[in-house]
């Protein structure tokens, strides 16, 4: 290296890196998931609130199962839709960790209902990041409880129906009613403009656990390209179309700034 | 100081694990251990421990499996179709190599069945921890006094091999009185373990507790791991009691509430004439093969006794290997065999001869 390029480096300064709370493993995700920019939102809440010594990721059963190679903490793997359950476990014997789960549609709205209910309705001292993409895409594609009414997936290849696969379940709107819950709120990554205010709900799910107020949870409407049939643009336009409508993005439970629902408004 | 209590068979396994230092207890009601939960949420808190209800078996196990994670001695208890819905539980708390205790207070199966005594479940214990190359080390005492004893040793023993440990017993055992005598409460040992998350992992390498091994031959090797753990368990935590006749001609094997209809028989049939002699496995899984081996090379014949269609009888069986004939007595679906029924089959066995071909 030659002493020139030694001066260059040191006058070159940091304004954007990798979080601290985030390995350097090579996520797996495909091109235009959406689960990298969750993962690195909560890291970099992690991060900001100075927690990644006393965090527990419970890394959950989908597409994201490999979480606790990619969160620098200490974490587990739980059996499909059980992370509440195991969060509870650890919670109730570390109540000075930070513990929070990272679930998709399929682990927290189809087999793992019971656990997220419960879990909220004990005003279990934990944070849930629920990633609803409206699809089981780890095991490629299948119809997800959060599937829209006409979507196409691989298990409903004519679209969705009421009459074969029901209604597409709304996880916040049924959990507003659970007084157990701190903080609730639905966001997305699907434009630059709702990536901040994720964060700030992220944070204020984390805060709320931090301070002790109860159960907290952040879904966050997610992209699946690959399954969805879309180029990653498209998957994003898709998210503002289509999804949204459907899961509108709101602050549906806000006890950390006492702001109560609809504080935040709706986007 | 110990002190002498008269206490019900649940109440024992409840206090016997709170004098084993578990303070974290995850359950669910279920007939006839609804004791256990009862009377952990009543003196768990004595000590600053945690009692749950869980929503369910399935949630149950998933907490014990993360509260195991973080290095506490936990408990679960439950009666069969419970523990049927904690196998996946189970077998992710195998492959993932955290201990617990799992106590399952057998009723009559299958399905909803009913709440009578039965030992319907010996598979489901040896065999099960769901899916997977993986078992649960299984014990099954056979008193009240013995319920207490061994929930702690269950501890250590779960400890030692970072793995499930099983405590079967039945609605008898679970709902009898008998004098049961009392440790003083230990205190739980320290959570932190090189391997258990939580605390501050700022001052260590972050631990990470999993069971999913994408790589089969890393797969094949944590399997042989856990295989080679059974291995030990087999040369250092294999218990079983024998009494009776020294030179018997009748072996009877019967383990739990069976064992103890068992014991009056081999009594009655010794003074009637007939040499008999009992081994009562307390350890099921790791069973006592040798020993049965030796036995069967020398008496004339084996009786089984278990409540059950013919479960426990395939170890013996298997143990046995055709040395000499093994014959079943049992009851099924709650109902007992009682001492004049063994007694009976025995001097029956010692009138039919020759039993082997010698
Ligand atoms: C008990 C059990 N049933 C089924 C599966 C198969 N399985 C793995 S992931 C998954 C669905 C994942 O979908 P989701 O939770 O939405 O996560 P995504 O992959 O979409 O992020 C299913 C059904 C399993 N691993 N365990
Ligand atoms: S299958 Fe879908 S959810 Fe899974 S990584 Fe690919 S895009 Fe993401
Ligand atoms: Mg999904």
């Amino acid at each position: 290296m030659s002493e020139t390029t030694h001066i260059q480096l040191d006058n070159l300064q940091v304004i954007y890196k990798k979080p601290d709370a985030l390995t350097d493993t090579p996520m797996r995700y495909c091109p235009g998931c959406t689960h990298g920019i969750a993962h690195r939102l909560v890291a970099e809440v992690i991060d900001e609130l100075g927690i990644k010594h006393r965090t527990i990721t419970i890394a959950s059963v989908g597409c994201s199962v490999y979480a606790y190679e990619y969160f620098d903490t200490d974490a587990i793997q739980a059996a499909h839709g059980r992370a509440p359950a195991v969060a509870t476990g650890i919670k109730r014997v570390r109540p000075d960790n930070i513990v929070f789960t990272y679930q998709g549609d399929g682990d927290l709205a189809a087999i793992g209902l019971a656990e997220v209910l419960h879990a909220a309705s004990r005003a279990e001292n934990i944070t849930v990041i629920f990633i609803n993409n409206a699809v089981f895409g780890m095991t490629q594609g299948q119809m997800a409880p959060t599937t829209l009414l006409g979507q196409k997936t691989t298990t409903t290849p004519t679209g969705r129906s009421v009459e074969r696969g029901g209604h597409p379940i709304n996880i916040c709107e049924m959990m507003t009613c659970i007084p157990g819950v701190a903080y609730l709120a639905r966001e997305t990554m699907a434009a630059p403009k709702y990536v901040n205010r994720a964060k700030r709900s992220i944070k204020r799910a984390f805060e709320a656990q931090i301070r002790g107020l109860g159960f907290s949870l952040v879904e966050l409407v997610s992209s699946c390209p690959t399954w969805w049939g879309l180029r990653p643009l498209e998957a994003l336009k898709h998210i503002e179309e289509k999804m949204l409508p459907q899961y509108p993005l709101k602050v549906f439970v806000d006890k950390v700034s006492g702001a109560g629902e609809g504080g935040e408004g709706n986007a | 100081m110990s002190k002498r209590v008269l206490l019900r068979g649940n109440e024992a396994t409840a206090e016997g694990a709170i004098a084993a230092g578990c303070r974290f207890f995850f359950g669910y009601p279920i007939t006839p251990q609804n004791k256990i939960p009862e009377y952990m949420a009543q003196h768990l808190p004595e000590v600053g421990g945690v009692y749950l209800q869980a929503e369910s078996e399935l949630a149950a196990i998933n907490m014990v499996y993360g509260a195991a994670a973080a290095g506490a001695r936990v408990m679960t208890s439950s009666s069969s179709p419970g523990i049927s819905l904690m196998q996946e539980g189970l077998s992710y708390i195998v492959g993932a190599e955290v201990p617990c205790v799992v106590v399952n207070m057998v009723r009559g199966g299958p399905g909803l069945g009913n709440i009578g005594p039965a030992q319907s479940d010996y598979w489901l214990a040896t065999r099960g921890a769901g899916h997977g190359d993986g078992r649960c080390l299984t014990y099954a005492p056979y008193s009240v006094q013995e319920l207490y004893d061994w929930v702690g040793k269950a501890f250590e023993i779960a400890e030692r091999y970072r793995a499930p440990v099983m405590i079967l017993a039945d609605a008898i055992l679970a709902q009898m009185m008998e004098p049961c005598r009392l440790r003083p409460r230990a205190e739980p040992p320290p959570l932190d373990k090189p391997w258990t998350i939580g605390g501050d992992s700022s001052t260590r390498h972050r631990n990470i507790i999993n069971s999913l091994y994408v790589d089969h031959d890393e797969m094949e090797e944590v399997n042989r791991r856990i295989q080679a753990r059974y291995q030990q368990a087999m040369r250092d935590d294999l218990y079983y009691v024998e009494s009776g006749a020294d030179d018997p001609e009748i072996l009877v094997v019967a383990y739990g509430i069976s064992a103890r209809v068992c014991e009056t028989a081999v009594e009655r049939a010794n003074q009637a004439g007939v040499r008999c002699r009992l081994l009562r496995p307390i350890s099921l899984f790791p069973f006592p093969s040798a020993r049965l081996a030796e036995w069967a090379a020398q008496v004339r014949r084996i009786l089984v006794v278990e409540l059950s269609m013919g479960q426990f009888v395939e170890d013996v069986r298997l143990a046995v290997e055709g040395r000499c004939p093994v014959e079943l007595l049992n009851r099924t679906g709650g109902n007992v065999v009682t001492p004049e029924d063994v007694t009976t089959k025995l001097l029956d066995m010692a009138a039919e001869r020759p039993g082997r071909n010698e």
